[in-house]
């Protein structure tokens, strides 16, 4: 299989101060990708690099073809307005955007799409619902959703089973292995291993500098984890310029 | 008698024209004040009718009272400030406020001294700021508020996904689109539009009237964002109509009659607004079966 993605001697961060850094490797397509490490090892920050929300500070990332809107995103903390009167299936119903953009028509085979993937989340019957009554759990069903309709080659998912029951993030977990099954590219970025070692065959463990990245049982040893946790959350502010060769 | 309201003012042409005006006017506010209130800009609107002062007040001077030079000194200002004040937010990490505050500030001292140094009569500063006295409007400014209405009214249909998306959830907007900028500033524009429309119906202190207060008022009556953009065109018509009506009876200026009239409308929704209004939160009912 390719290479979906290749990260060049990546660094990403805030201010010059390295959030991940001098990262290389290759996320093949059709693979599926844990991305593991303690708080602020830097998994948010190479998803929105990856995304193209923020810029390398240094190396590359190529995407070998894959375009910006080939990628589907589900970041951590979602930015939205949840006292915006829209209702659940509108909000669905926006995953479409790629093959409709801002004027295109939305006909019956595309409402019984919309209709399809609220029942594959368990959200029949939430249609008409304004998105501020959900809860946590429905919310992330619904944005799950929304990700189906998106019909993504890669799927970039932030944490997604955080604060999310063990019935809801089940259901949500079998979503993204029937993405495996379907070839599609999928990195996320988990805190729980068993769920790691149980679904995701390829784990990058993540520690502001690379600690492994390969199969998930020679990457989830003892001593990986203990170097990951060693990692220092703070940036140095004395910091000097980096001048390290990967 | 009740039928003399109504009749009275109808002969005169320029109470008609009055009329037209703001139902030209509330059917291009109507959605404008919506997508104001869902992002949080409802003060942005009164801002930036003060950055417009400028552009008028130099149009004016230019051209004497001539609605054409105004007109376009005004769009001048409203689009070079809100695309200023939107290209820096976008490109710095100023929040859009922010730096729209600082550009208005600005302008409106600019505004003040171009007034000031040149001197503008009472009489017209007082139509200026306050509408016409007794809603009566000449066939010129209608023209220009037929004209923006029209364009406000297209542009804003086409704009409609994208800005709603980008007000919902604008990092997956940015995710599949660059529409939400673009968005963005188009919907700044038809604000500058609608605000020059506002100006010479109502005057500029409370143009944002007829704009910003039946966005509020549709907010208590309906959760969903369609009916919302209709309810607020169906009450920016009614405190239009009612408010011109008032004026002409009493003999004041158009902009503080619509806007009261609005202010009685927003009163009672508030009090009785069955979405979050004051009496269904006092007395909800019993609650339903689970």
């Amino acid at each position: 299989m390719s290479g979906q993605l290749q990260f060049r001697d990546l660094t990403l961060g805030y201010d010059r101060h390295p959030a991940v850094h001098h990262l290389s490797g290759v996320v093949r397509a059709g693979s599926l990708t844990a991305v593991v490490g303690p708080n602020g090892a830097g998994k948010s920050t190479l998803f929105k690099g990856v995304v193209g929300a923020i810029k390398p500070l240094a190396g590359r990332i190529e995407c070998n073809g894959t375009r910006p809107q080939d990628i589907a995103y589900l970041p951590q903390v979602a930015d939205i307005d949840r006292t915006f009167p829209i209702s659940v299936y509108d909000m669905v119903a926006m995953g479409l955007w790629r093959g409709k953009g801002p004027f295109g028509g939305i006909g019956r085979k595309d409402r019984d799409t919309v209709e399809t993937a609220l029942a594959a989340v368990g959200l029949t019957g939430f249609e008409q619902r304004p998105i501020g009554t959900l809860s946590g759990g429905q919310m992330q069903r619904m944005l799950f959703a929304r990700l189906l309709l998106q019909d993504a080659r890669v799927i970039v998912l932030d944490e997604p089973f955080n604060a999310i029951d063990s019935k809801t993030s089940a259901d949500l977990l079998d979503l993204v292995r029937h993405w495996h099954v379907e070839q599609r590219t999928v990195l996320a970025a988990l805190h729980d291993l068993d769920v790691v070692r149980a679904n995701f065959p390829e784990t990058l463990l993540l520690a502001r500098e690379p600690v492994a990245w390969g199969a998930t049982a020679d990457v989830l040893t003892p001593d990986n984890m203990l170097k990951a946790r060693r990692m220092c959350e703070a940036f140095d502010e004395q910091a000097e310029a980096c001048v390290a060769v990967a | 008698m009740l039928v003399e309201i109504f009749s009275e003012p109808l002969n005169d042409v320029s109470v008609r024209h009055s009329l037209a005006a703001v139902l030209a006017l509330a059917l291009s506010a109507g959605p404008v004040g919506v997508f104001l209130m869902l992002r949080r800009m409802s003060l942005v609107g009164d801002a930036m009718s003060h950055a417009i002062l400028p552009g008028v007040a130099l149009g004016f001077l230019a051209a004497g009272l001539s609605i054409l030079p105004m007109t376009l000194g005004g769009l001048a200002a409203g689009f070079l400030i809100a695309v200023l004040a939107g290209a820096v937010s976008r490109a710095t990490a100023l929040q859009e406020d922010a730096s729209l505050a600082v550009f208005l500030l600005v302008s409106l001292a600019f505004g003040v001294v171009i007034v000031t140094v040149n001197g503008i009569d009472v009489e017209h500063l007082m139509e200026f700021l306050f509408g016409e006295t007794a809603a009566k409007m000449n066939v010129d400014k209608l023209v220009v508020i037929a004209v923006n209405a029209t364009i406000s009214t297209v542009a804003f249909a086409l704009i409609y996904r994208p800005l709603a998306l980008d007000c919902v959830d604008p990092g997956f907007l940015r995710s599949v689109s660059r529409a939400g900028g673009i968005a963005h500033l188009i919907f700044l524009v038809l604000l500058v539009l609608n605000l020059i429309s506002a100006f010479y119906a109502l005057g500029t202190l409370l143009g944002m009237g007829i704009i910003i207060i039946p966005a509020a008022i549709a907010r208590f009556w309906t959760r969903d964002i369609s009916m919302m953009i209709v309810l607020a065109i169906v009450s920016a018509l009614l405190s239009g109509l009612a408010g011109v009506l008032f004026a002409f009876h009493a003999g004041i200026p158009s902009g503080p009659a619509v806007t009261l009239v609005a202010g009685f409308g927003y009163v009672a929704s508030v009090l009785f607004g069955r979405v979050g209004g004051l009496v269904w939160r006092l007395f909800p009912g019993r609650h339903l079966e689970a």
